[in-house]
């Protein structure tokens, strides 16, 4: 494919673009509008709980108690410290770093397990007590009209949630075999940038999350 | 790339095999994959359309019972909006020519342009699974709580549905990166051709609107697993809910179908009037502006669900909005005909019939926007007409002028001249007698959707069967001198009308990465006042160099 420029070109320039400065551009702005179709996508979830904790106040507030803040707290934590991890990796690929680089992103991708973990507590326990969505709710302690749709609504936000932070690790480990082997320098880091901004997004929805769900009432 | 000007081979032609299609990042061999896979699915949603209309040319049983109706109507529906018309314009012939037209090598990112290829037949094999698995009939709308309830196979239909959003979504994302980086030297916004400000307007919607679709589709599919109670009103949910992120995608989606063709009509209304074209800035902002009304309007569907007054009153206040960005685009397209030297070929009639149906649909659009009208319109075939009127009055007319009006630069080939213009007049009677005469139907009270109806409709009905047999044959005429034209051995040349615009500097087909030398731009896309062009066909025929003539 880039055979036809091949010499005079980094070898990490597609052939249909003209300078790495264009690649680089289209990049950029191709994740942006991508992170602007998820926050769209989790735009309709946030629409609905504003709906339902609209349409039954009560429910929701007696609902919110059941869950953990500390824990939601202590998540809230490790994702923020793990976008600090994702920046320094950047960063320290800019200053062509790449044990530091390798090193941060590993770091970032552990913090990630830890989120999980955590959530793994929180959804068994929940399972165990049967406060779960819909039809499988079965939970007699928290009064109010239609506790389960709170469930519902929880569990689709922190699934829709959990399920990036998965693609987070993916993506993540995806970007340290890269550095492993090499591909990246201070001049080339696209690929690292966008991932963290990508990370930016998971970490930031569930600064939404965590006082909408956890702190309410 | 080979600079050696004695064998330029096409993009068809080089690189040879079918891995080199089923692999190619080439957005042309893309495009007419796309191609392909749309007209197989306009194939499939068109003869499942005739078998309804010969099922209603009378009121009793024709050719299957009610519940085989409700599924046929329901696969029509979701087959035509989601894996033909949707992708039809942009992602078939977009991609072919967006990158052609301003100058680029290929769109921004060519291996998610083919994963998008891919995505689009993954979600189109779950929709044919539907199918074969007993079909779905809710109507392509999958209202809750019906949807929610029925014991056919909503599940696999919606689940198709939520994987083609991705294809749409990575196409907008594309083609919106394609425009804002890769345009060739010297090509300003406001020189790009009118079609890309179609494409780009189309894009914004395609990658703000669909998100939201995907998320009520997981939400329906979570809905009939889990029975999560969020769209079912017996678990405490609100099925209006699901009308409001419905309606907030499938509206604007309207605008996906049409923005495109607009394009495409700017295109073939400039060509073949061979005249500058009129008031180029308000057509292109008009876009834009239709994609922007288009996210303000969706409380039109929902008239009468139940919403509050004041919100229908005020969804109905805004939906005439739509009329402004449209009306000034049509008077433009208008103006821009008026002494222009016309020359009347297959896409110019398609183009003038797109004005005609699209006026008669954009005005009942209006109608149906007025909400004391629509209390009494609602669910009657007034509405299929209307949309009838301008996804295939307008979309399908546009998508048909493109079709003919880039076919030679797609494959080198020029069809039959003669039967594309016989075609195109049982296409246009065919057209009306199937749908003007639902107007009339639903004036009358004729619910849409019923598998029988009184004998008093039934002249209707029976003339209205008799059209969509007429505008069948059309379509089959016209696949056949489609097909025949790739045996026509006369080659036709790099610019066989005339055009201004940047596909029609390179050869016919192009080569494999556009163009020969990276282009400059020289001229804007319409400066027929300035450039003097004639095309080859009209050379071909001896007929007088048009332009020169006027300027």
């Amino acid at each position: 494919m880039s055979s036809t420029h091949a010499g005079s070109h980094p070898k990490y320039l597609q052939h249909h673009f003209g300078t790495a400065v264009q690649q680089e551009e289209s990049s950029k702005l191709g994740m942006w509008v991508f992170l602007l179709t998820e926050v769209l996508f989790f735009g309709g979830l946030f629409c609905a709980y504003a709906v339902f904790n609209a349409w039954y106040p009560e429910t929701f507030v007696n609902a919110h108690k059941s869950l953990s803040w500390q824990l939601g707290a202590v998540n809230t934590i490790v994702l923020i410290t793990s976008s600090v991890t994702i920046a320094l990796a950047i960063r320290s690929m800019q200053l062509g770093r790449k044990k530091a680089t390798f090193r941060l992103l590993l770091a970032t991708v552990l913090l990630a397990a830890v989120f999980l973990v955590v959530k793994y507590f929180e959804y068994s326990h929940k399972i165990h007590l049967g406060q779960l969505p819909g039809n499988l709710y079965t939970y007699t302690g928290i009064e109010g009209t239609n506790p389960h749709i709170f469930f519902s609504v929880y569990f689709m936000l922190t699934g829709l949630h959990g399920v990036h932070v998965v693609a987070g690790i993916i993506a993540i480990s995806w970007m340290m075999y890269r550095v492993s082997r090499d591909e990246f320098s201070a001049e080339y880091y696209t690929p690292i940038e966008l991932t963290g901004l990508y990370w930016h997004l998971v970490d930031l929805v569930w600064i939404f999350l965590f006082p909408m769900l956890y702190l309410i009432g | 790339m080979s600079h050696d000007s004695t064998a330029v081979l096409s993009y068809l032609k080089e690189p040879k095999g079918l891995k080199s299609w089923l692999l190619t990042v080439d957005h042309k061999r893309i495009g007419i994959m796309y191609l392909t896979a749309i007209m197989f699915f306009f194939f499939v949603g068109g003869a499942l359309a005739v078998v309804l209309r010969t099922e209603l040319f009378r009121p009793e049983r024709i050719l299957m019972d009610a519940d085989t109706y409700n599924q046929f109507f329901t696969l029509h529906g979701a087959i035509m909006i989601f894996l033909f018309i949707i992708p039809s314009i942009p992602a078939a012939l977009g991609n072919f020519l967006l990158p052609l037209m301003i100058g680029a090598k290929d769109v921004a990112f060519p291996r998610l342009n083919l994963a998008s290829w891919y995505v689009y037949v993954f979600g189109a094999l779950f929709c044919l699974y539907s199918i074969v698995s007993g079909g779905v009939d809710t109507g392509w709308t999958f209202y809750a709580p019906y949807s929610t309830t029925t014991s056919t196979s909503v599940i696999s239909m919606t689940l198709g549905v939520f994987i083609l959003g991705f294809s749409s979504i990575f196409t907008g994302l594309n083609f919106i990166v394609t425009i804002h980086k890769l345009r060739m030297p010297g090509m300003t916004w406001f020189k790009m051709p009118l079609m890309v400000w179609g494409l780009y307007a189309t894009a914004i919607i395609q990658v703000l609107a669909t998100p939201v679709l995907a998320i009520t589709l997981v939400l329906l599919i979570m809905e009939r697993v889990l029975g999560i109670g969020i769209f079912d009103p017996a678990m405490g949910g609100d099925p209006v809910l699901f009308q409001h992120f419905f309606w907030f995608y499938s509206h604007p989606a309207v605008y996906i179908m049409i923005l495109p063709g607009m394009g495409i009509i700017s295109e073939v209304i400039a060509t073949f009037s061979h005249r500058k074209i009129f008031g180029y800035r308000p057509i292109a902002y008009s876009s834009l502006g239709i994609a922007f009304v288009s996210f303000l309007v969706w409380g039109h569907h929902m008239f009468t669900s139940g919403q509050s007054e004041i919100a229908a009153m005020i969804f109905s206040f805004l939906t005439f909005f739509v009329g402004i960005p449209s009306g000034i685009k049509v008077f433009n397209w208008v103006a821009t005909l008026y002494k222009g030297s016309v020359s009347l070929e297959t896409p110019m009639i398609y183009a003038l019939m797109f004005l005609f149906l699209f006026m008669i649909g954009g005005f009942t659009g209006i109608m149906l926007g007025a909400l004391a009208l629509d209390v009494h319109l609602h669910d009657t075939y007034f509405v299929v007409a209307h949309f009838h009127y301008v996804m295939m009055g307008g979309t399908v007319m546009a998508f048909l002028a493109g079709l003919h009006y880039w076919w030679p630069k797609m494959f080198g080939k020029m069809y039959s001249e003669a039967w594309a213009k016989i075609v195109a007049i049982i296409v246009f009677v065919g057209f009306n007698m199937t749908f003007f005469t639902q107007f009339i139907l639903g004036a009358k009270g004729m619910p849409r959707r019923y598998y029988t109806y009184l004998d008093q409709y039934q002249p209707l009905h029976g003339f209205s069967s008799v059209g969509a047999w007429v505008l069948g044959l059309g379509f089959l005429i016209m696949a056949i001198y489609l097909i025949a034209s790739f045996f026509n051995k006369r080659p036709v040349g790099a610019n066989p009308w005339g055009g201004l615009t940047y596909e029609w500097e390179t050869s016919s087909p192009p080569p494999q990465h556009n163009f020969l030398t990276d282009p400059v731009l020289a001229h804007g896309p319409y400066d027929y006042d300035k450039v003097s062009v004639v095309g080859e066909y009209y050379r071909s025929r001896g007929d007088k160099p048009t332009v020169a003539e006027k300027v």
